[in-house]
């Protein structure tokens, strides 16, 4: 018992310092360059920074180029916010009835949802399609896409989800006197409330970091995103590495801290289904 | 008195007995299932998603300027196979998707194992092989772009300092679609981990009792019984990874752009380049291109693993 005890210790602290050296290091240096000055962040040394400008660094970067990283967060937390808000409502939508009635049509949709996560999206088609509803490079056009491409992944959470949950709980609110409407939003959506924790929080961090979407379909300066603005910024301003680690640092940031908090969602929704690019 | 209504009221409208009248009396719970509850997610799936895809077949035919199309057969076809700038992007799809995809699973594997097993700091370890996977790509592609620049960055100074060569992990033509397919592992290695503890722990552990009594050691045990356990799981990982591979854009656009010269490129990125240069019928070609192959390669393999997947 000894030796196996000891056995674990010793494969734990390799696999500590092994594992400390290859995914923290690589962040500890973003946040050491994030403190420097631009002269020390230009030679890009792991070192602790002689003058210590974490703070400064912060608000010269939230309010550099015009405030650009700002204005991104706000648009970004606004398209995150509204495309989730609305994939969750639809997508447990047409679970709830996928799961509860069986129909004929049953392996089609199948067919469909599976297509929609396989499939990369037809992106030069799409931006035509925006162009047509006058929706191409707003901020709306853009939540309904993002809703759109995580839809298939939230359905297929929430029907396998909702086929745990009891007919016989229907039968009852509706004995009780509930229409359809109201058995869903006050009996069955209140009992999902594990699964929508879940869906919200893993595609919230997966439309907060999208890159391509908002590169073909939300051009322009005054809507850019918070990925977009990153790697713009670190096009322009190669003479101010340590904004730019600091910027790193600012949108790696939220998922960070929704990880923190939601560990077990995060690892539970990524782990079941999880078939996305 | 309510006993006796009711089986009158069974009888009269001659339904079997035992199913509650009032549900009898009302319309059938199927209708609390309204259809319509469909129509939302139809209108954003058709018209955000299956026009495009549809519509993608016949641009992909023509020279198109988003307001006027010309139809011109298959000549987008013809340039994108002729043109080596191009279709060497189809090769290096598939050499970074088959790279980064084995390598995970071989990876993910060996992790989750270590991870089940008697280890002390298991939390921890954990958290830090998952949390790259929710961080911006391109956030950790800027980062290690500066981490393995060929002058200053702290790899190369790490291999200096023991003698070792220092290569041009993201400037020599021939290393770079290799050092992102390693970023790209770096990065996605968490949720193959993740997957496969999933599964690993999903097997009964009575298993591994019997073959430890039965006197099996522990590669016998990792053949025998974790392997063919977990290939549901396995399954899930090659699938989920090859797509990501093949679809792979933002960590090449944001370390190397494609280069150096063409080297890198990708179907995802010569899709971007095309369609900036205005080239928006042969964009969607590589649309389509990346959309067939995608399809040839996932229909095939998720066939074969889900048909081979064990069942407890």
């Amino acid at each position: 018992m000894t030796r196996q005890r000891s056995r674990a210790w010793i494969a734990g602290l390799i696999a500590i310092v092994v594992s400390t050296v290859v995914f923290l290091v690589p962040f500890a240096f973003v946040l050491l360059q994030a403190a420097k000055t631009p002269a020390e962040a230009s030679n890009l040394a792991f070192s602790w920074p002689t003058n210590f400008q974490f703070v400064q660094n912060f608000w010269d970067t939230l309010t550099s180029n015009d405030g650009v990283i700002w204005r991104a967060i706000i648009n970004s937390t606004v398209l995150t916010v509204f495309s989730v808000a609305i994939m969750v409502v639809l997508s447990a939508m047409a679970g709830y009835v996928l799961s509860r009635k069986k129909s004929k049509w049953g392996p089609l949709v199948n067919f469909f949802v599976l297509a929609g996560l396989i499939v990369p999206p037809a992106v030069v088609p799409t931006i035509w399609v925006l162009q047509g509803l006058k929706l191409f490079g707003t901020l709306p056009g853009m939540i309904l896409v993002e809703a759109t491409f995580g839809l298939s992944f939230c359905i297929l959470l929430f029907r396998s989800f909702i086929g745990n949950i009891p007919r016989e709980l229907d039968e009852a609110a509706v004995l009780d006197g509930a229409g359809p409407i109201r058995l869903f939003f006050k009996v069955v959506l209140p009992l999902l409330r594990p699964v929508v924790v879940t869906v919200i929080v893993v595609q919230s961090v997966f439309v907060f970091n999208d890159f391509a979407g908002p590169l073909y379909f939300l051009p322009g300066d005054q809507n850019v995103t918070v990925q977009l603005a990153l790697f713009t910024f670190s096009g322009q301003n190669l003479s101010f590495y340590n904004l730019l680690f600091m910027a790193i640092f600012l949108i790696t940031l939220p998922p960070l801290i929704a990880y923190i908090f939601f560990n077990r969602q995060i690892v539970a929704g990524m782990t079941s289904g999880a078939v996305k690019g | 008195m309510m006993t006796a209504n009711s089986t009158t009221a069974n009888h009269a409208v001659g339904i079997k007995p035992g199913i509650p009248p009032l549900i009898a009396r009302r319309r059938p719970i199927k209708s609390f299932y309204p259809t319509w509850f469909f129509i939302p997610v139809i209108v954003l799936y058709v018209v955000f998603f299956a026009v495009p895809t549809f519509s993608s077949f016949y641009f992909s035919l023509t020279r198109w300027s988003l307001f006027d199309s010309k139809f011109i057969g298959f000549d987008n076809f013809v340039q994108f196979f002729q043109d080596p700038q191009l279709y060497t992007s189809f090769t290096h799809t598939l050499i970074y998707a088959v790279i980064t995809s084995g390598a995970k699973v071989l990876i993910g594997f060996f992790l989750a194992l270590l991870l089940t097993g008697p280890i002390v700091g298991r939390g921890y370890l954990r958290a830090l092989v998952f949390f790259p996977v929710l961080i911006s790509t391109i956030g950790v592609g800027i980062m290690w772009k500066s981490l393995l620049d060929p002058f200053h960055g702290m790899v190369n100074a790490v291999l200096g300092f023991f003698g070792l060569p220092q290569p041009g992990w993201f400037t020599d033509p021939n290393l770079a679609l290799y050092s992102i397919a390693g970023v790209d592992i770096w990065k996605g290695v968490g949720i193959a981990t993740v997957i496969f503890m999933a599964g690993f722990v999903a097997i009964p552990n009575e298993y591994f009792e019997a073959a430890r009594i039965d006197g099996a050691g522990s590669w016998k045990i990792l053949r025998q019984i974790t392997i063919p356990l977990s290939k549901g799981a396995t399954a899930t990982v090659i699938i989920l990874s090859l797509i990501g591979g093949l679809r792979s854009f933002d960590i090449i656009w944001a370390t190397t752009g494609g280069g150096p010269g063409f080297t890198s490129d990708v179907l995802a990125s010569v899709i971007y380049k095309q369609y900036q240069a205005g080239f928006y019928g042969l964009s969607t070609a590589g649309n389509v291109v990346l959309f067939l192959l995608v399809t040839i390669i996932m229909v095939p393999v998720s066939y074969f693993l889900n048909r081979k997947t064990v069942e407890l």
